[in-house]
């Protein structure tokens, strides 16, 4: 995925350094809980939702059941409808193809609507490198963007950032990309917006090339669906002449009343609204109103190995909603960056080591970098179980195993650094199928007892630096039942 | 009714006083308690941290020992989630391997009678008055594999609310996780103590004495938290209140 | 081999190990939910959309068939506009009582034209009252999509009841997937600053929809 995120350190290195980090542990806190509470509201209001989560995963699953047909049907229909449709085996390849259709048109510089696919290919970096310009304009892109920073998640990607830390980059960067910030910009949100309004004004007015993902695609008709907030997605999507979508094949559903599903679910559960301000949603082309020239890339960057994994392919049913994210709290805590890859929180944790492989010191840890608490399956509008992914990518990491990367198989080795734990592990198996011997250590552990310290030296820091031991008691439970047969004896 | 009680490793190593104290009130409310001495530990460790071949041995050993009971009780959410929602998924994965049916057989007997503390209680001997007393201000908080994987729902607070000279008190964010997730506490130790504090000072906002939750491995990280940040709170398995009598007063 | 064909190769393989489903899609998938939700009269259904396109900050109106000519004047007055957009099968006596320029929608006029403009008037396909949504589809009434976008002032007459739909499926259920579509639920918005709604971004930052009943 994209080169920003490369050589990351492992998870628990990166949170460590978020959690002591005050700033961003308020602004997480303060966003999170704001939109917590919302999507609670925003999801009671439909007293069918456990319905509409239903069929959203049932549609999901059937579509990824036959994915083959129906991306031959997405080609066909949207050929018909006037669009060129690419396929993309991985990010080159798709950054190959962006790359030659915008040169076609002699254009160097593109807008792009905010979209994750093209994060997770690092277009815009493969782009610059072409020679073309790719300006965000979603907010959220544009203040990362702005700032020479990487994404925090799904749908704010700036969510690491408080009112006061965006002025000061709209106020000293915004003059080198184009109209600068007005004089005398405050935080106040309503100023904010209005800055970047006529901060991208210029650039939507003069764009030719348009390039955006998309939320949906509908194979029956070959329909392109983008759900956005701002009035970006519209621009970018009707006044260049030419508009390329690059789309994961997972975005796909089969028929147009599936729509009717994912436009309940989706906004409720990404900004707890009834509905997004804006929905486009195009066809192909169409005579004289918006883009002339339309091309879709299908991409597959890992999803088909994804797919090959029978626990692990659920993750393909994500909407990107961003629910996960927000009720997560290790991602409160850890904070977007910690998770190495434009896909963070909860369902980055199960994405990311299937899509990337859990060959990276990062991606092996993501799957740990969860408390287990279930808070994301809760809320999750598809029923992704994320925590049945992530022990699942646990036993990848420890055991290996045979897996399928760029669409081969193969057989995965152990990760390592995992030997001290898995001896553990293997050792409290061997006490735990002989009750004598684990009687035998509860005991000793007792008759020790006034000899263990509350904090432990080394690794046991990792438990007792925060926490006190717990004290050991006299006698383990066993003994005191056998010694009076569960209290008949009147002993105590 | 005679059933197994299945304390969890956790439980009889480090908290023999809550085996004690489900043996009492079960036995106060007319159930005859046996601990079959073989049980050691569910795998829920093992599982959970990815070595789910290793847990395999402790699952059907699980299952051998208490094949024979009307009921399993336990009194951690975790560990009767471990039984009710994982042992099946070992054993579909067990087929998913080739390995056939066989776990799956072995298993499929122990899931549907293990039942948590709080819902034996309320579910299978109807009662939510046990006859409790507990002289105290306390704050339940519901840890997350029981809320979430057996759906406790609102039986512990009923229980609760039933004890006699007990102020339930509501803990702020109650639903959010304390931060321990067994391996999870000390790989990722950052994040999980920064879950602990926030939970212990949300605890210490209700001006409780007590946290009381229905698993011990959760309230070994909020106590020890609490211990470190030198509160005044202090944490108890619900067992331990709902033995509690004016006879015997639990602290 | 193409990259298609690798892909297409890529998914089956990956598929060869699940058992044969021969359900089709309509058994495949369990429609349970609602087609909509709550029983209500057909007033109560426009009121509800009135009240939920509020909600979100479109300021909404009514009147009766021979106000709107009035109605459409003292808005575009109010809000000082001088210059308004109109498609091509927006009905002439609406805007016959305004005192404004009317530009036409047409395929030869470009962005920064468009962004001289201070005003835009359309009809809608349908509106939603469970989200407060309208939906516009291109059509004569609505024209082109770039018209109620660049401008940062959209009226948008609603016809009621006829237009109006209580859910989201059965607005589906009313559209054209082959037309272009747009779904607007109030002015545009963002949510980009600490996760906190915002009115007033990119497109129009004054939404008014106005409810026109039969008599």
């Amino acid at each position: 995925m994209s080169g920003t995120f490369v050589g990351m350190p492992a998870f628990p290195r990166a949170a460590r350094e978020a959690v002591r980090d005050t700033t961003l542990r308020g602004n997480l806190r303060h966003a999170t809980r704001t939109i917590r509470d919302k999507r609670a509201r925003a999801v009671a209001e439909l007293d069918d939702w456990a319905a509409l989560r239903e069929a959203g995963k049932q549609i999901k699953d059937h579509t990824l059941r036959h994915l083959d047909r129906y991306l031959v049907q997405v080609e066909e229909a949207v050929t018909a409808a006037g669009g060129t449709v690419h396929w993309a085996a991985d990010a080159d390849e798709a950054n190959e193809i962006v790359a030659r259709l915008v040169e076609e048109t002699g254009e160097s510089e593109v807008v792009k609507v905010k979209s994750m696919a093209t994060q997770e290919i690092a277009l815009n970096e493969a782009l610059e490198a072409r020679g073309v310009h790719a300006y965000e304009t979603d907010l959220a892109e544009l203040i990362v963007q702005l700032g020479k920073d990487r994404p925090s998640h799904i749908l704010v990607p700036a969510i690491h950032r408080n009112r006061g830390e965006i002025r000061d980059i709209f106020r000293s960067e915004m003059s080198e990309w184009g109209r600068p910030a007005p004089e005398n910009l405050t935080d106040t949100p309503a100023e904010l917006a209005e800055a970047a309004r006529l901060h991208l004004r210029e650039k939507f007015l003069r764009a030719k090339v348009g390039i955006s993902g998309a939320n949906f695609v509908v194979a029956e008709t070959g329909t392109l669906v983008v759900v956005e907030s701002e009035g970006n997605g519209r621009m970018c999507l009707t006044l260049p002449e030419t508009l390329i979508s690059v789309v994961g094949i997972e975005k796909i559903v089969p028929r147009w009343q599936d729509l009717e599903v994912f436009l309940q679910t989706l906004p409720r559960s990404s900004t707890a609204e009834r509905m997004n301000p804006y929905t486009s949603m195009w066809t192909g082309t169409t005579d004289e109103d918006g883009p002339r020239t339309f091309h879709l890339v299908l991409l597959d960057n890992g999803r088909t190995d994804t797919l090959a994994d029978e626990v692990g392919r659920q993750a393909l049913r994500c909407i990107r909603c961003s629910a996960c994210l927000n009720v997560c709290p290790v991602y409160e805590r850890a904070g977007g960056h910690a998770y190495g890859s434009v896909y963070p929180g909860p369902i980055g944790a199960i994405l990311s080591p299937q899509l990337r492989g859990t060959g990276s010191e990062i991606d092996a840890s993501l799957p740990y970098a969860s408390s287990l608490c279930g808070a994301c399956y809760e809320v999750c509008p598809v029923a992704i179980d994320i925590p049945e992914v992530l022990v699942h990518l646990r036993e990848r990491v420890v055991q290996g195993g045979p897996a399928v990367r760029g669409g081969n198989r193969v057989v995965l080795k152990p990760a390592k650094g995992h030997a001290a734990e898995r001896a553990a592990m293997r050792a409290a198996q061997w006490a735990f199928t002989r009750p004598g011997a684990l009687r035998a250590g509860q005991r000793l552990a007792s008759r020790t007892r006034r000899l263990h310290p509350r904090t432990l030296p080394g690794p046991g820091r990792a438990w007792s630096g925060s926490r006190d031991l717990p004290a050991v008691p006299a006698e383990p439970f066993r003994d005191w039942w056998q010694r009076t047969r569960g209290g008949k004896d009147g002993a105590k | 009714m005679r059933v197994a009680l299945f304390l969890t490793c956790v439980n009889d190593t480090l908290y023999p006083d809550t085996g004690r104290a489900v043996v009492r009130l079960l036995t106060r409310l007319g159930v005859e308690v046996d601990f079959p001495t073989a049980q050691t530990c569910c795998g829920q460790a093992h599982y959970n941290t990815g070595y789910r071949h290793e847990a395999e041995p402790l699952a059907r050993r699980f299952a051998d020992v208490f094949a024979g009971y009307e009921a399993i009780v336990t009194p951690s959410g975790s560990c009767g989630a471990m039984v009710r929602e994982l042992y099946p998924r070992m054993g579909e994965r067990a087929r998913a391997e080739g390995r056939g049916d066989t776990l799956a057989a072995v298993l499929a007997p122990v899931v549907p009678k293990t039942y948590e503390l709080t819902e034996f209680l309320v579910d299978v001997l109807g009662v939510t008055d046990v006859g409790a007393y507990y002289p105290h201000t306390v704050t339940y908080h519901p840890t997350c594999h029981g809320l979430r994987s057996l759906g406790l729902g609102d039986r512990p607070r009923r229980l609760l609310e039933a004890v006699k000279g007990l102020e339930l008190v509501e803990l702020p964010g109650a639903e959010e996780c304390c931060g321990f997730g067994g391996t999870f506490a000390v790989k990722n130790s950052d994040v999980s103590a920064a879950m602990g504090a926030d939970k212990v000072r949300n605890a210490e906002s209700t001006g409780a004495d007590v946290l009381c939750a229905a698993d011990n491995s959760c309230l070994m990280h909020i106590g020890g938290t609490m211990a470190r940040l030198r509160t005044g709170m202090r944490p108890v398995h619900i067992a331990e209140i709902l033995a509690s009598t004016e006879e015997a007063v639990a602290a | 081999m193409s990259s298609r064909e690798r892909v297409l190769g890529r998914v089956r393989r990956a598929l060869a190990d699940v058992p044969a489903d021969a359900r089709p899609y309509e058994e495949a998938v369990a429609r349970d939910y609602l087609r909509e939700h709550g029983q209500r009269s057909v007033a109560e259904t426009v009121d509800l959309l009135a009240e939920n396109l509020a909600d979100y900050r479109a300021i909404v109106h009514r009147c009766a068939e021979e106000e709107l000519p009035g109605l459409l004047a003292r808005l575009l007055s109010a809000h000082g506009s001088r210059t308004v957009v109109v498609p091509p099968g927006l009905p002439a006596q609406w805007t016959a009582a305004a005192d404004v320029t009317l530009v036409q929608d047409l395929a030869a006029s470009t962005a920064p034209e468009l962004d001289e403009v201070d005003s835009v008037v359309t009809g809608c396909a349908v509106a939603v009252a469970e989200t407060g949504t309208i939906v516009l589809d291109g059509s004569p009434d609505q024209g082109r999509r770039r018209i109620t976008l660049v401008p940062d002032h959209h009226v948008c007459v609603v016809r009621v009841p006829d237009q109006v739909v209580p859910s989201v499926p059965r607005a589906l259920e009313r559209l054209d997937p082959a037309r272009p579509l747009t779904w607007i639920s109030g002015p545009s918005a963002t949510s980009d600053i600490e996760l906190d709604r915002v009115e007033g971004v990119h497109g129009p930052r004054t939404l008014e929809v106005v409810l026109l009943g039969g008599s």
